[in-house]
């Protein structure tokens, strides 16, 4: 297929966990898309393609949203957040501590089975303690609604996330 | 918990060695892998349910630029044995890439590989297929009557007694299990209950779609990445459709998330296999969702019939199930697990079970979480509880009376071994959640129990001792619910070492000795127990140093947790770490190995207390509290076992309350998302409290029984049990849903 002027790729430039970041997307690419296959960075994953599973649960401007339902082009400019910028970037520290304590509290809690819906769970926390930083169980239940885990019945989910809101989960 | 060795690692809660690379993004998946070369795959799919395939050409779509090849099941070398073995090879293969004929919607019938995913499905449009359609049949009961509709010409019935059928059939197999007279049993009965169930298609719902990466070398070596259950049994699969000895054929287990039985059975691995043949490069093949739904292998819809007769005094007299499978476009239904597990929880002397395998214009089915039990605990669980409602007798209490225990036989053959049946009920007679009132208008409690069997099979491991003190265990079993800390801690326990000190390792077939698959509750208890061997072999051979060292014989040396001491009276000691430091100068590393394929399996029970609440103006059910109790013989990581419990649970109350595949009158599946085939959210539960209890497997060094599976078996049963006692109204058919249960409230109102 020949590179016509109308199918040449955009050019969009945005901040990606807090570094600017820029790539070429075709018009029809999802966010979704190309954060896995353009920028490699695939942490973030494909449940469903269509909104309904929350495994590509990403922060766009501040708000939680599915990378499958979001085109490349709109991000121009915006600010984003993966499960790759959620620990801490502070340069020049090698500790092991350098996870954000929604992490640690779901290995602790065992909050994970297969893993494969965690990185989608873990920023849909982060985007409900960042609004909300003392939730109830049923506000976390109600805020995960869109997240779907099949492994663990989101017990220890909710756990580990009520445990990082009772020991601080500022850093 | 009734074990009273003091135990070091095992037990204890560490984080699992994977933990950080799942939490931070870092871990790959199938789908993660990525090479410069990619050709990207998509396969045809057939619209219709049922037909005869005249013709495919691929021609139009070959010419499409960045279309590289274009596969049919022509590709693919004849089955050696085509028609007895519909149930094995051949009924994969064909399953695969369509032979003659499309037997469901979404039958893929042929691939492409092309440079983008986007030319790929250009592609398909592009590939002319004449189809003469044919009627489906979509009910169990409408393929079992002698005029159906056949799908295959050439099946015949398995008949009780090991003879064919003389005529074809759509059903594939019956099972017939016969203990004692229960026609003499029934007599004695004071109480009979017989009820029929019908449940509907479900589907495992792993988060993660199916895929599988490969590239067939120059040098005629396959190389395959995939999530998978089991590389070995991918290889092997692989090896006999593709007629390549296994030597030419490397799988490589990709992370997995989730696969419940689902990603044992190979569906793109073969495609892409011939895919990079035809082209001479890697190629990658990931499903979509509505893919995933109408052709992976959801577990069967059934009708069954249970009958059960009970004295006065509560012990049961006679029981009989009449259970039919749909197995789907091929045979192979879990019709024999589900036989097995109907009426296990009971020491029955007279029972009679039939279970058929008849095949359906539906995908073929898969394995599902204890395949099978779930549809027989829902019937006959049920029929349990009202013979309880009847004899006006504690659910509990009825089953302590009649719990199968050790040395008593179940209908279809086994004799019991030591197992805790007995125990999950009594310790959930006990439970606080069965001793809390229950106020409140529609509003009710039920119980129930489940069995499942659990798998031995083979697992070979291996571990190297470094100069370090600590151990690099290799072993074969992907890992799925954490299984590599509890294979890492079994080793550590037999060598007085952290389980942060043993690194597990899962690698490809290549690299280990043959493992079965990630499933059947297997891989703590079975991979567990190579661990422990090879764990066993490591002790013994530095126990043989340390006596070169003291210039003892190997016979005077000690060790116990951890520390390597002599039987005389001097206080020479090393701990593991400070011997394995002299390991190199006095005579190289020590390596450990195991292979095993362990007799000694322990089989498990389940016991639900579930309370809902039925809101009769809308049907819906919500659950207020759900306790699972379960013999896990020993748990190894609690934490770990917990999950399985409350993930099966959660499972089992989608399967109750919502999950169905919802089909048109011409075989077309009309919710194949994940916004209509509703898996449980956060937002529909309560937690799931969980006890472990331990009666220990004799079988396995620490007592493990198998505890994934199980906790599947009894909720649906327990649910329908709870909004009886709500309602007043049983339920026989899944799932419950609000529709179904706002009908039958409207039915029972008039």
């Amino acid at each position: 297929m020949s590179i016509t002027r109308a199918s040449r790729k955009l050019h969009v430039v945005t901040q990606l966990n807090g570094q600017e970041t820029e790539f070429l997307c075709a018009p029809h690419e999802s966010l979704l898309e190309v954060l896995r296959d353009e920028l490699h960075l695939t942490g973030t994953k494909e449940g469903c393609n269509n909104g309904n599973c929350g495994a590509c649960s990403v922060i766009l401007n501040g708000r939680l949203v599915n990378a499958c339902l979001v085109m490349a082009a709109e991000v121009e400019g915006a600010e984003i957040t993966t499960i790759e910028g959620l620990a801490p970037t502070d340069p020049g520290t090698l500790s092991i501590d350098r996870l954000h304590p929604l992490q640690q509290k779901f290995l602790e809690h065992a909050a994970l089975q297969c893993g494969v819906c965690t990185p989608g769970f873990l920023v849909a926390s982060k985007a409900l303690l960042d609004r909300n930083p003392n939730p109830t169980e049923q506000e976390v239940r109600l805020w995960l609604a869109g997240n779907l885990c099949r492994c663990t019945g989101y017990d220890k989910i909710v756990r580990a996330i009520l445990d990082t809101v009772k020991t601080g989960h500022q850093h | 918990m009734s074990s009273d060795r003091d135990y070091q690692v095992i037990g204890s809660r560490p984080i699992r060695h994977d933990g950080v690379d799942k939490v931070t993004g870092r871990a790959q998946y199938g789908a993660d892998i990525q090479f410069a070369d990619l050709l990207y795959g998509k396969i045809l799919r057939s619209p219709l349910a049922h037909a005869r395939v005249r013709s495919i050409d691929c021609s139009r779509a070959l010419k499409i630029p960045g279309v590289m090849a274009v596969v049919t099941s022509e590709d693919f070398p004849d089955p050696i044995d085509k028609v007895s073995d519909l149930e094995g090879t051949t009924g994969t293969l064909s399953n695969v890439l369509a032979r003659g004929k499309v037997l469901y919607t979404g039958h893929a019938l042929a691939a492409v590989a092309a440079t983008s995913v986007q030319v790929a499905e250009e592609a398909l449009n592009a590939i002319d297929v004449d189809y003469e359609p044919l009627t489906p049949v979509l009910d169990v009961q409408e393929a079992m009557q002698d005029e159906a509709v056949l799908l295959h010409e050439e099946l015949y019935t398995d008949v009780v007694g090991g003879e064919k059928s003389d005529r074809p059939s759509n059903i594939a197999k019956h099972l017939q299990f016969e203990m004692g007279d229960v026609e003499k049993g029934f007599a004695e009965a004071d109480v009979i209950v017989e009820q029929e169930f019908t449940t509907a298609t479900v589907h495992q719902g792993y988060i993660e779609p199916h895929n599988a990466t490969a590239f067939w070398n120059a040098d005629g070596q396959l190389t395959v990445w995939t999530s998978t259950q089991g590389a070995f049994e991918v290889r092997q699969q692989l090896s006999d459709m593709l007629h390549l000895p296994v030597s030419s054929i490397k799988v490589v287990p990709m992370e997995i998330g989730g696969g419940f039985g689902g990603k044992i059975s190979v569906y793109l691995q073969p495609v892409a296999a011939v895919l990079s043949r035809k082209t001479g490069k890697p190629v990658k093949l990931v499903m979509t969702r509505q893919e995933v739904f109408e052709a992976t292998g959801p577990t069967p819809a059934s009708y069954i019939r249970v009958k059960m007769g009970a004295r006065q005094d509560g012990t049961i007299a006679a029981a009989t199930a009449w259970m039919a499978y749909e197995a789907g476009a091929f045979p192979g239904s879990p019709i024999a697990p589900g036989c097995m597990c109907v009426f296990a929880p009971y020491v029955i002397e007279n029972g009679l079970i039939d279970g058929f395998d008849v095949v359906v214009n539906k995908p073929k089915t898969n394995a599902y979480r204890a395949p099978g039990a779930t549809n027989a605990a829902f019937a006959s669980e049920t029929v349990v509880d009202e013979i309880c409602q009847q004899l006006e007798m504690d659910p509990l209490e009825f089953r302590e009376k009649n719990a199968a225990h050790e040395g008593e036989r179940r209908i279809d053959g086994p004799v019991w071994p030591r197992i805790g049946c007995m125990e999950t009920v009594q310790s959930a007679r006990k439970h606080s959640h069965y001793q809390a009132p229950l106020e409140g208008p529609n509003r009710g409690r039920g119980v129930a129990t489940g069995f499942w069997f659990n798998a031995g099979l083979q697992s070979s491991v291996h571990a190297s001792v470094n100069t370090d003190g600590t151990v690099n265990l290799v072993e074969g079993s992907t890992d799925i619910g954490g299984t590599r800390a509890s294979i890492a801690m079994q080793m550590a326990e037999v060598l007085g070492i952290s389980a942060e000190e043993v690194h597990p390792s899962v690698v490809d077939t290549d690299s280990v000795g043959y493992t079965a698959v990630t499933g059947g509750s297997r891989t703590t208890f079975a991979t567990g127990h190579a661990a422990f061997e090879a764990a066993t072999d490591i002790k013994q051979q530095m126990m043989a140093r340390a006596a070169l060292i003291w210039e003892v014989e190997s016979d005077q040396i000690l060790f116990d947790k951890g520390v390597f001491s002599v039987t005389d009276e001097s206080d020479r000691s090393f701990t593991f770490q400070e011997l394995a430091g002299q390991l190199d100068e006095t005579g190289g590393s020590v390596i450990g190995r195991a292979s095993v394929n362990p007799p000694g399996v322990g089989g498990a029970f389940c016991t639900n207390i579930v309370d809902v609440e039925v809101d009769i103006e809308t049907g819906k059910v919500e659950i207020l509290r759900f306790t699972a109790l379960q013999d896990a013989g020993k748990a190894i990581h609690p934490a770990y076992v917990e999950g399985q419990m409350q993930g099966g649970s959660v499972q089992g109350i989608g399967w109750a309350l919502n999950e169905e595949y919802y089909y048109d009158e011409k075989g077309r599946m009309l919710n194949s998302s994940l916004l209509d085939y509703r898996l449980p959210t956060s937002l529909d539960l309560p937690m799931i409290d969980t006890e472990i209890i331990e009666v220990p497997n004799p079988g396995h060094p620490f007592g493990v029984r198998g505890v994934g599976e199980v906790p599947i078996v009894p909720p649906p049963a327990a649910i329908a049990n709870a909004i009886f006692q709500a309602t007043g109204i049983r339920m026989k058919t899944l799932p419950m849903n609000p529709a179904r249960m706002l009908e039958s409230i409207l039915d029972a109102s008039q």
